[in-house]
This record gives structure tokens, C-alpha cells and sequence, in this order.
């Protein structure tokens, strides 16, 4: 077995080399990460991470808690410095350095599904969803209703609430609370789609929907899903990356790394023996 | 697929970097008035303040010179005064708040130590006026300190109840489980631990008070003359800010602002240690 | 136990002894008390409407003065400013309600009046004199002064509620904002339209204490009760009506009415922050549990 310790750009070329799944598509890449370092204050959050991730791809990231994953997520569409962090390194979107450009116009590409739901209570189920796209000046395009029809369907939401839009946001079940926020980000349309353990505050059988409608999501969308959840992230990814203490310690095809990881600690993590 | 506007997502940039101009220009409007009061007394009252003004008696009307002896004593004792009749309600009211005030009945007292701290202290010196003044008829030092005192409860109330809440829960159950009675523990063990935070929180109250005029005027009135009597009226440095800014009289105002720099240092030294003692104590707890 | 009911009770003695102490006026003047717009201490007849018209003016003004600015210094402290930056500008506004009444009565006097007779409003009188609210000679002294003076007292307060309010409402709420591309202006919109409430009442608690202030009103309002339109003109509040004459009230009727302009001060003041206080409560209650 090949100890793949992923530092550096050396890590996609390693990659490349041993990942099958990754070089049949080579071209396709949507988000590169390269050699990112993360900072709070003077804690380094993360350690040279490279990481690519293929267009229309799910990529699970697993870890024990503090390992870097929800910063890792969160540097991807700058919420990092939101939070008062700050990074280095490089991440490309379609090829482009994310902070060429600006924030806003980055997360409108890059939407965000956060751990626990987060609708803004002093809106409408309807509204909610419209929010984006107002702020976004979509709204002009007309159609606004059926944008947001649309993004409720592909939350799974639609039939629940078809009835109810003028209720308020925070009106509605946690599980569809969490699908609200699934539909509010979907609606201005974005290329990827982040989700910080979306389902970790939820029973099983709303977790199962969000399940389902991640495989579903991935027709249109490219989707990162931070989890420690490890059953979830063999049912919905096709890679996985699996952080330890702000490092990547493997990044292959998910079966992989579930049933042959190429690292003890992988092993040690899949397998139950710590985290 | 929608395109993103830019020409609209242009204007949104320019109004957010706008609206974030206009709120620290709020900040920086704000803070003028601070610092022009605050320099404006500090030029002013330095000049006014020597030895005599703290020792000497306030000259007859048109003569220039003396001090303002009397009114500092005044001071000290309507406070001396207030202190008598507000602290042991406040210190007990919060104590009873922080150790059994999780109940409606705490809430409600609660929302009314808020309350009361919304009154205006007019009010409160007319309250004072009917309730001391009248019946003794006379105004008086006891008058003064009743107003005064009745103006520190709130805010003695409230930092007491803060600061015996920040004594960790830990430290209450230690004494207790070596078989201290409740009321023991709450003498011996919170409240000495405690006791710097309610001291500066008394320390605010007091310059809060310190700084009152309204309820005075007519209950303390003011006194040109040296007088410890609690049963008459007495000077205060506030009631001699006002009247010796309202003056015609070039040598008053100037000790006007003498007495108010005095004032502000007084307050503004009470604040920054209460600021200091807090922040330590709030870090203390997070940890 | 028993401290505390002290506490608790001190409202309605408070309220107690003054319904008593006003009966004389009660009874004498009725609600005519309120709309009466004679004050004649020689004839023994009272009505209020001058001092409570200039209370309302007054503190409306510094309402309008105070309110915008105070939204933007809890904007910045609460939404925009790195700690570093939030916690002396904090320390700076709360110092500025330290200052004393008194203080800021006698730089109203010495700074504020003359600055606002040689220069503000001849200006004002001089661009918007047509305006019934700029007409008059500058004084310095009257309502204009009172109200700048006033705002600058009651910003403070309702600067640092509104920031409470504001950080009460989760950071989720930023982060979701954020995640759909608003600015941070959007963003900031957002939040301020999730504590509407709390800022209302932060609103409400400065218009107490704007309505209840006493002595830096009185030293540069001018004490004249009259009811002008003209904010240039010099006036009167209740408070200060107080201030002046209570000392020197020679009949029970006249000692009487100005208790009664007491415990309507009292009434005003204490609706106005039982309302505020529950506003703020409930709001910051209700984020606490989510």
C-alpha cells in the first residue's frame, strides 16, 4: 500500500495517480483548493489542504470535531473571514482564485446550507425563498413565483407547503425548516452547493429526505457535504475526504475509503476505532 | 439560466459601502460631544480649581474668590446620606434577586428595579419633598439623602444582583456540601467574593448620584453658609453648578466649571474602575 | 424577601404619595388641568398644556436628532466593528451617559447656546426662515438648543439597546444572509428587520428619559411658557417648570398643581418604559430560546 500523505500541489498529480474515478474525468474540475492554510487568531484551523473537486460530483468530508472540515467548507465561499478568520492559499472556481473577485458575488455561485436551519423569521415561507433572488436583482426577470416553486420542488418541499407560503418561516418542522434553507440557496441558482451537516440536527426519517434529495441535487448541482455521519457520507458521496487535526489525510473514490482506506488513520476513523 | 445583474449588483456594493460610511460617521458624531464637553471642562476647570476652592467658604454675592468647602462637605454627607437609606435595600433586594429570584415573583421585582431606574429624578425629588420635606416642614439634608438614596436603588440593585451571579455555582455548592446552612453560605462564602464587584457597582451608584441635581433643589435646597445639620438645608457641588452658571458673574461660572471638572473626574475614574473590575470578573467566568 | 418588596412597593408609594399630594389641583382643575393654557401663580390659576407642548417638542426633536444616529453607532458596534474597535467606542458612548445633567447644562450655556445664536441659526433663519419652525430673532436659548442637547444625553442609551437587540439575534441569521450574495448592508437590513421590536423600545426608553430630563433642559430652553410653532423660540417643559417654581410655590394650589405636573411626568415616564422594557424583554427572550 502507498502512503499517500497529501501536501502541496504535489496532491492532485498523487491523486491522479492512484484514484481512478478522478482521472477519467480529469477535465471536468470545478473547485481546486490548493495548499490552503486557515487562521483564527493565531490557531491554524487548517494546514496546507488540497483538495479537487470534480463538477456534478457529492464529496463528503469526514473528521472528528475540530479537525477543519466545517472551516475547510467555509473558506470555499469566504464565510471564513466573516467569522473573523483569515486564509491563504489558493481556491479556484471554473479555474478562477475565489478572491480575485468579490464575497458577494462568490456566494451567489457558492450557496451555503448551514447545520441548523436558519430561515429568517420575519419573512414568509415564499419570501424566504425569494430573498436571494430580490437581493440578487433577479427578481426583474419576472417569473419570481415560479422560480421559487421550482426551488421548492427540487427541496422536496413543495407539496408540504404549497398550501402555506404566506406562513411565516419559522412555522414549519425542523426537518423542513432545514429543506426552506435547501430551497432559499437553490434559488439563485448556484454551480455548488455547500452543506455543513445539514442533517445533524434532524430525526432519521427527515435526514433520509435530505438524503434523497442530495443524490437528486447532483444532476444540476456540484455538492460538498461536511459530515460526521459516516453511514450518511457512504450513501451520498462519491469521494471523501477525511480531515484530522486541520490536515487531509485521504481523498479517494468513497467506497474506497470505506471498505480499502490507503492510511491507518482513515482506517482507524471508517472503522470506529477513535473520533 | 439567470444571469446575475451586474449593473444592479454595482449599486449594491456602492449603497453598502455607503450605509457603512454613514454608521461610523453616527460613531464619530457621537463621540464629538464627548470630547468637546470633556476638554471644554478640563480647559475650563483647571484654571478654576486651586487651594482655595476646596477649602474656603463661598464669598458674599459680587465679591470674587473663596471656594466651594461647604458644598463639597454637603456633597459627601447627602451622599454619606443616601447611601444610609439605599444600600441595605439594594445589597438585600440583590442578594434575595440572585439567590432566589428565578421565579415570577423575581421577575417582577426585576422589571421594577428597571422601571424604577426610568423615572425621572424630579419625580423622585418631589416624592422626597411630600415625604420629608413636608412634615418636618423645613427643607432639609434628610430630605436630600432620602431623594438620593431612592435614585441609587436601582443601579445598586442590579450590579449586586450581577455580581453575586458571577460567583461560579461550584463555589455555592463546596460550602454548601461541608454542611453550611444557606444563609451562611451566602454571608461567608458569596458575598466576601463578591464584594469587589458590588463595592465598584455601589461606587457607580454613588457617582451616579453624586451627579444628581434635580432632586435637590428642593429638598436639600442649598446653602451659602458651613452646615452639618442634617435637619437643615444644605449646599451640594450640583445645586452650585447651577446657580453659579446662571449668574451674571464672571468669577462663578468660572467656579461653575471648577465644581464640574471635579465632578467628571470624580465619575469618569468611578467608571473606568467599575469597567476594569467587571471585565476581569466576566473573563473569569467564561472561562 | 422583604428588601425586595421594598423595591417593588417604592412605585406605588411613589405613585401613592403624589395622587395625594396633587388633590388639590385634581380636584380644582379636572382634566381642564391638562389643555389649560394660562399659568398665573398671582391668580392662582393653573393649566399645563405650555410645559407639556414643550416636553413633547423638545423630546420629539431629540427623537429625530438621536434616533438615526443611534441605529448607525449600534449598526457599527454590533455588525461591523472588529472587538478591538467595538469595545472602546462602547466604553465611549456609555461614558457620554455618565456625564452629569448639570454638566451638560452648563456646556449647553457657555458652548452650545452661543454657538447655535452667532452662527446655527442665523443660517437656519436666514435659508429656511420661511418655514413656520425657523422664524424669530436667534436667542440660542429655546427649544432647538434643548432638543440637540437632549439628543446628545438620550443617544447613548438608546445606542446601547439597540446594539443588546441587535447582538441577541443569532449569527445564523448574518451567515444565511450572507450565503444567498446580500452585501452587508442587505445583510445588516435583514437584521434590523428581525429586531424591529427591541429598537422600538429602545426608542421608547430614550423618549422616557428625554422626557424626564431636567436640568440641562431647564438651563437652556429659555423658561418661557409659550406655545410657539417656531423651534428658535424659547420655551418651556415640564420638568424645568418644576425645577424652577417648586421651591418657591407659595399657595397649596400652586404647590399642588406642580405635583400634578409630577405625577403625570411619573404616569408618562412609567408607561413609556413599562412598554419599552416588556418590548426588549420579550425580544431578547425570544432569541435566547431559539
Amino acid at each position: 500500500m502507498v502512503i499517500i500523505r497529501i501536501k502541496g500541489t504535489v496532491m492532485i498529480e498523487t491523486l491522479q495517480k492512484f484514484s481512478p474515478a478522478i482521472v477519467s474525468h480529469k477535465m471536468d474540475l470545478k473547485l481546486e483548493a490548493k495548499t490552503v492554510n486557515a487562521f483564527f487568531g493565531k490557531t491554524q484551523a487548517l494546514q496546507n489542504v488540497s483538495l479537487s473537486i470534480e463538477k456534478n460530483h457529492v464529496v463528503a468530508i469526514i473528521g472528528p470535531s475540530g479537525c477543519g472540515k466545517s472551516t475547510f467548507l467555509r473558506c470555499l465561499n469566504r464565510m471564513h473571514e466573516v467569522a473573523g478568520g483569515t486564509m491563504n492559499g489558493t481556491i479556484l472556481l471554473d479555474g478562477k482564485d475565489i478572491h480575485e473577485n468579490d464575497p458577494v458575488n462568490l456566494r451567489r455561485r457558492v450557496g451555503m446550507v448551514f447545520q441548523k436551519a436558519n430561515p429568517f423569521p420575519t419573512m414568509s415561507i415564499f419570501d424566504n425563498v425569494a430573498a436571494g433572488l430580490r437581493l440578487n436583482g433577479m427578481a426583474h426577470n419576472g417569473h419570481i413565483a415560479e422560480i421559487v416553486e421550482r426551488s421548492l420542488q427540487q427541496a422536496a418541499l413543495w407539496n408540504e407547503v404549497k398550501d402555506s407560503l404566506s406562513k411565516n418561516g419559522m412555522s414549519i418542522s425542523g426537518g423542513q425548516q432545514q429543506r426552506l434553507c435547501i430551497a432559499r440557496a437553490l434559488a439563485v441558482n448556484p454551480e455548488v452547493l455547500l452543506m455543513d451537516e445539514p442533517a445533524s440536527a434532524l430525526d432519521p426519517i427527515p435526514t433520509a429526505k435530505i438524503e434523497e434529495l442530495i443524490y437528486e441535487l447532483k444532476k444540476d448541482y456540484t455538492i460538498i457535504i461536511v459530515t460526521h455521519n459516516m453511514q450518511q457520507a457512504a450513501r451520498v458521496s462519491d469521494e471523501t475526504a477525511f480531515f484530522y487535526l486541520g490536515e487531509i489525510i485521504e481523498f479517494d473514490n468513497t467506497k474506497k475509503i470505506f471498505t480499502a482506506p490507503s492510511i491507518k488513520q482513515t482506517e482507524d476513523y471508517v472503522t470506529g476505532r477513535f473520533g | 439560466m439567470k444571469k446575475i445583474n451586474y449593473e444592479k449588483y454595482h449599486w449594491r456594493k456602492i449603497k453598502s459601502t455607503t450605509m457603512t460610511a454613514l454608521s461610523i460617521m453616527s460613531v464619530v458624531i457621537a463621540v464629538i460631544p464627548l470630547f468637546l464637553i470633556f476638554f471644554y471642562t478640563l480647559a475650563q476647570g483647571i484654571s478654576a480649581l486651586n487651594l482655595d476652592f476646596f477649602i474656603h467658604m463661598p464669598k458674599p454675592v459680587g465679591e470674587t474668590g473663596g471656594g466651594m468647602a461647604n458644598a463639597l462637605m454637603g456633597t459627601a454627607i447627602l451622599i454619606g446620606l443616601g447611601c444610609l437609606f439605599g444600600l441595605p435595600v439594594s445589597i438585600f433586594a440583590g442578594i434575595y434577586l440572585a439567590e432566589h429570584g428565578n421565579n415570577t415573583f423575581g421577575q417582577i421585582v426585576r422589571f421594577f428595579t428597571d422601571v424604577l431606574s426610568g423615572i425621572p429624578s424630579i419625580v423622585v425629588g418631589v416624592v422626597a419633598y411630600i415625604l420629608v420635606v413636608v412634615p418636618m416642614k423645613q427643607y432639609s439634608a434628610l430630605a436630600g439623602g432620602v431623594a438620593l438614596g431612592i435614585l441609587m436603588i436601582p443601579t445598586a440593585t442590579r450590579t449586586t444582583e450581577e455580581m453575586i451571579r458571577l460567583v461560579p455555582h461550584s463555589l455555592r455548592e463546596a460550602a454548601l456540601a461541608i454542611g453550611l446552612p444557606q444563609w451562611k453560605t451566602t454571608l461567608r462564602i458569596i458575598l466576601p467574593t463578591a464584594l469587589k464587584g458590588i463595592t465598584t457597582g455601589v461606587l457607580l451608584a454613588i457617582a451616579r448620584a453624586a451627579g444628581e441635581t434635580a432632586p435637590l433643589l428642593f429638598t436639600a435646597l442649598g446653602n451659602r453658609f458651613w452646615s452639618t445639620d442634617l435637619g437643615h438645608p444644605m449646599a451640594s457641588l450640583t445645586v452650585f453648578i447651577y446657580d453659579y452658571a446662571k449668574a451674571p458673574f464672571e468669577d462663578w461660572n468660572r467656579q461653575a466649571w471648577g465644581a464640574a471638572f471635579v465632578l467628571i473626574v470624580l465619575i469618569f475614574i468611578v467608571n473606568m474602575t467599575f469597567r476594569f473590575v467587571t471585565r476581569g470578573r466576566y473573563g473569569d467566568h467564561q472561562n | 424577601m422583604f428588601f425586595a418588596i421594598i423595591v417593588f412597593g417604592l412605585v406605588f408609594l411613589m405613585a401613592y404619595e403624589m395622587i395625594r399630594g396633587s388633590e388639590l389641583s385634581l380636584q380644582k382643575f379636572g382634566w381642564k388641568f391638562l389643555s389649560g393654557t394660562v399659568w398665573d401663580p398671582v391668580a392662582d390659576v393653573y393649566g399645563a398644556l405650555p410645559y407639556i407642548y414643550g416636553t413633547l417638542t423638545s423630546s420629539f426633536l431629540a427623537m429625530v436628532l438621536a434616533f438615526p444616529l443611534s441605529i448607525g453607532i449600534a449598526i457599527f458596534l454590533s455588525e461591523l466593528a472588529p472587538p478591538w474597535i467595538e469595545r472602546p467606542v462602547s466604553f465611549m458612548v456609555e461614558l457620554l451617559a455618565a456625564i452629569p445633567s448639570i454638566v451638560y447644562g452648563l456646556w449647553g450655556i457657555f458652548v452650545l447656546v452661543p454657538w447655535l445664536r452667532t452662527s446655527v441659526e442665523p443660517f437656519l433663519i436666514k435659508h429656511l426662515g420661511s418655514l413656520p419652525f425657523f422664524k424669530g430673532a436667534p436667542y440660542g436659548f429655546g427649544m432647538l438648543a434643548a432638543g440637540i442637547i437632549l439628543a446628545i444625553m438620550i443617544l447613548p442609551i438608546i445606542s446601547s439597546i439597540s446594539r443588546d437587540v441587535l447582538r441577541a439575534i443569532p449569527n445564523s441569521q448574518r451567515e444565511a444572509a450572507l450565503a444567498i450574495g446580500a452585501t452587508r448592508w442587505e445583510s445588516t437590513k435583514i437584521i434590523l428587520a428581525g429586531g424591529k421590536s427591541g429598537l422600538l423600545g429602545a426608542a421608547l426608553l430614550g423618549l422616557g428619559r428625554a422626557v424626564g430630563e431636567t436640568m440641562a433642559v431647564t438651563m437652556v430652553i429659555g423658561n418661557r411658557a409659550e406655545i410657539s410653532a417656531s423651534l428658535l423660540d424659547p420655551g418651556h417643559s415640564m420638568a424645568s417648570v418644576i425645577a424652577n417654581e417648586f421651591a418657591e410655590a407659595t399657595t397649596a394650589l400652586y404647590s399642588s398643581s406642580l405635583i400634578e405636573i409630577a405625577l403625570i411626568l411619573f404616569a408618562v415616564t412609567i408607561i413609556l418604559n413599562v412598554i419599552a422594557r416588556l418590548i426588549v424583554w420579550s425580544i431578547t427572550k425570544k432569541f435566547k430560546t431559539t
